[in-house]
């Protein structure tokens, strides 16, 4: 009875507000997102949001989804939580309140994805979450919590043993190698930060310079002059994308010389576009490249979802399709296939069903651990080579030789 | 602690990094200098303290990188802001400002706190939350074995910064306006009285100010980058800028402003980049401490 009220309600909730919007033969099923259109996350969060509508309207083209020999489409209640974590959370009670949504997408971002989960664990409503990576939050015990993604602490360790890779085929003990760090100051960088020193240490790897970089940063060349008289023989750097435009076009202005480099957000920060041949050999981690040879049959291949997003969006047209998008895409996908698999619309029903997912896509392998995140897909490492984005570890998956050292 | 410690050998160890720690301020604090200029006028003569200075700096900075992505050179876009802020800023005097220019310090300090809110916002629907920045393609000279170095597109603004403020200067000294805006600074009433048409001096001064933010933002998109939030950046260093140096005091501003931006590297180079901006406002707390006791010796304020 209460599962019925409820799609009644969702029913009725969103025939409202986007009348029209159901093709006639579907109907819909609500998923609440609060993500950032504006402040200093707004950039992904509009890739996020890229990302879900890319992902339903495929599922719409293909015959949307099957639950209970019904046909359903997905509709989602966007609010701006203007990159405020208060905001977030105060617009997840709204949707779960008043909009009355029973299934809920992840926000932009760690820090507002931990202001929303306990809203959402409270209510008992599940959310599936593309863009929250720290692994502070796979520690709390959450249930209703599943995140698509790798946890932030693998992005750059993987740049710590390529390092060490280098070292020893070089001739060089690894621990002889130092490691310059600086991270700005929130969750999903500091975690970063932990992931690369806790490896650097296994490697007996000292670091010399471990620095936060301030919210709003316009200018890091402090940093970078440190770097010049330390002479690490790896700087990583994490600062979302405006960290990202900032250290690549002062490394280059200021000359710095450091075998490696590996930088976050350089997609999504547009770097080869901004500053053409200063990026090159720049190292970037990242969840997904449209070179994996991942699959599945709605979006196809990797490269396939690469090349529909940019001819739909000419936003991406000229740049790479940020791996941001293409893993809010792979929630929705979870979503369908949860939904498909619990035949019902009770959020309990379909909670369960979401943590035993066991899905290929075109993102990755997804399948959750207990914690709710994705134990599945590995990280990837990728160096800007002549304007592009080559894999080049873990070798596994590296279709090109790595660059070093650099410059 | 060490790494204080360390982070402070260092300066001992190559002396060479003081070097370009100061050179690096320097070119910095240039920048916030204009800025906090066309604070300490329209705080002068205006009496209003502009909460929305950092956003007319962005605002100025989008104009140029628009500009560049129209493909007109980018030096030519530090003009074109400078006058299309002026415009921008004389508009928003008539539609905001004007009305309120009687009312308490709450109520401009709300309004112009609204002002920047809303434009960060309309730049940001405008041009998107990237951040941007315009590469002017040219080379950096190095000196002291490739340690110190000084792009020149750098030395440019710089040179873009002074030349400005230098026509600042001559204006205000030289010109009809500039004199009436400086007898209105110093008494609007007996400026009124003498046929100062004090309504047009104050809109020409705070358009004067939003085209001098306007240009130091255009200037800065070529060096730095921006984003429609990074106004409050701006805002807070030309407050503490110009509650430093005092108002109608020109030398004194550009000094403090040189002196913030040397400051301001120091720290970062000392307690680490995070604790850069707190810096600025130490030194903000400082000076206002050290004002008021001077103020208390001379008994000129109230216990």
């Amino acid at each position: 009875m209460r599962a019925n009220l409820s799609v009644l309600g969702l029913v009725a909730g969103a025939t409202m507000l986007l009348p029209g919007a159901a093709s006639a033969a579907c109907e819909s099923i609500t998923l609440g997102a609060a993500i950032s259109l504006t402040g200093k996350y707004a950039t992904n969060g509009i890739h996020t949001q890229n990302g879900y509508e890319f992902a339903i309207q495929k599922i719409k083209d293909a015959g949307g989804i099957k639950v209970d020999g019904k046909c359903y489409n997905f509709d989602v209640i966007y609010y701006d939580d203007e990159s405020k974590g208060d905001r977030a959370a105060t617009l997840a009670e709204r949707l779960i309140n008043q909009d009355k949504v029973q299934y809920m997408l992840g926000p932009y971002s760690s820090g507002m994805t931990k202001a929303i989960a306990p809203v959402t664990e409270k209510y008992k409503i599940p959310m599936i979450e593309a863009e929250g990576a720290s692994r502070s939050l796979f520690n709390k015990g959450y249930k209703y919590l599943f995140a698509v993604l790798s946890t932030s602490e693998q992005y750059l360790a993987s740049a710590i043993a390529l390092a060490a890779e280098k070292a020893i085929a070089s001739g060089k003990d690894p621990s002889s190698v130092k490691v310059a760090v600086a991270v700005e100051n929130d969750p999903f960088s500091l975690d970063i930060r932990a992931g690369v020193l806790e490896d650097a240490k296994r490697f007996g790897m000292k670091a010399v310079i471990d620095e936060k970089l301030p919210r709003d940063l316009a200018d890091m060349s402090a940093i970078l002059t440190k770097v010049k008289l330390l002479k690490p023989d790896v700087l990583l750097v994490s600062g979302h994308s405006k960290g990202a435009a900032t250290a690549v076009r002062q490394i280059d202005e200021q000359n710095v010389k450091v075998s490696m480099i590996g930088i976050t957000h350089c997609e999504a920060a547009d770097v080869t576009g901004k500053f053409g041949a200063a990026a090159n050999d720049i190292l970037c981690p990242t969840q997904w490249a449209e070179t994996l040879t991942y699959e599945d049959p709605i979006f196809g291949t990797a490269e396939n979802f690469n090349s529909e997003v940019k001819a739909k969006y000419d936003a991406y047209a000229n740049r790479a399709v940020p791996y941001q998008l293409a893993q809010a895409s792979a929630a929705i996908y979870v979503f369908k296939d949860a939904f498909e698999r619990a035949g019902s619309l009770d959020k309990e029903a379909v909670r369960d069903a979401i943590a035993a997912t066991d899905l290929k896509t075109f993102y990755g392998n997804v399948k959750f651990s207990d914690a709710g995140n994705n134990i599945a897909k590995p990280m990837v490492l990728r160096q800007i080579q002549d304007g592009k984005y080559n894999v080049v570890a873990p070798s596994d998956f590296a279709s090109h030789q790595v660059n070093w050292p650099r410059g | 602690m060490e790494q204080f410690v360390s982070n402070f050998g260092l300066l001992l160890e190559f002396p060479v990094v003081n070097l370009k720690i100061v050179l690096d301020g320097i070119m910095i604090g240039a920048l916030f200098a204009l800025a906090a200029y066309g604070l300490a006028l329209v705080w002068g003569v205006m009496n209003v303290k502009n909460l929305a200075q950092g956003d007319f700096v962005i605002g100025g900075g989008y104009i140029c990188w628009w500009l560049t992505q129209m493909g007109v050179p980018a030096l030519i876009g530090v003009p074109v802001a400078f006058i299309l802020m002026a415009g921008i800023g004389w508009i928003i005097y008539i539609l905001i400002i004007r009305p309120i220019l009687d009312r308490d310090l709450f109520t401009t300090l709300l309004a112009t706190f609204g002002l920047a809110i809303i434009m960060a916002q309309l730049l940001n629907l405008l041009f998107g939350s990237d951040t941007q920045s315009v590469d002017l393609g040219y080379d950096t000279l190095y000196f002291v074995d490739g340690f110190i170095d000084v792009p020149i597109a750098k030395l440019l603004g710089v040179l873009m910064a002074g030349v400005l403020a230098l026509g600042v200067i001559l204006f205000m000294k030289f010109s009809r306006m500039g004199q009436a805006i400086r007898a209105t600074a110093q008494d609007a009433r007996a400026a009124r009285v003498l046929g100062i048409n004090t309504d047009k001096v104050y809109a020409f001064t705070w358009s004067l100010n939003a085209a001098i933010c306007g240009a130091a933002g255009a200037i800065i998109v070529m060096v730095w980058v921006i984003q429609p939030f990074y106004g409050i950046t701006h805002s807070v260093r030309a407050f503490v800028i110009v509650t430093a140096a005092g108002l109608g005091n020109l030398p004194g501003v550009i000094a403090a402003g040189l002196g913030i931006g040397v400051l301001e590297q120091y720290g970062a180079h000392i307690f680490g980049i995070g604790y850069q901006q707190a810096i600025a406002v130490i030194l903000l707390l400082l000076v206002l401490i050290y004002r008021l006791s001077q103020q208390r010796r001379v008994r000129q304020s109230l216990r």
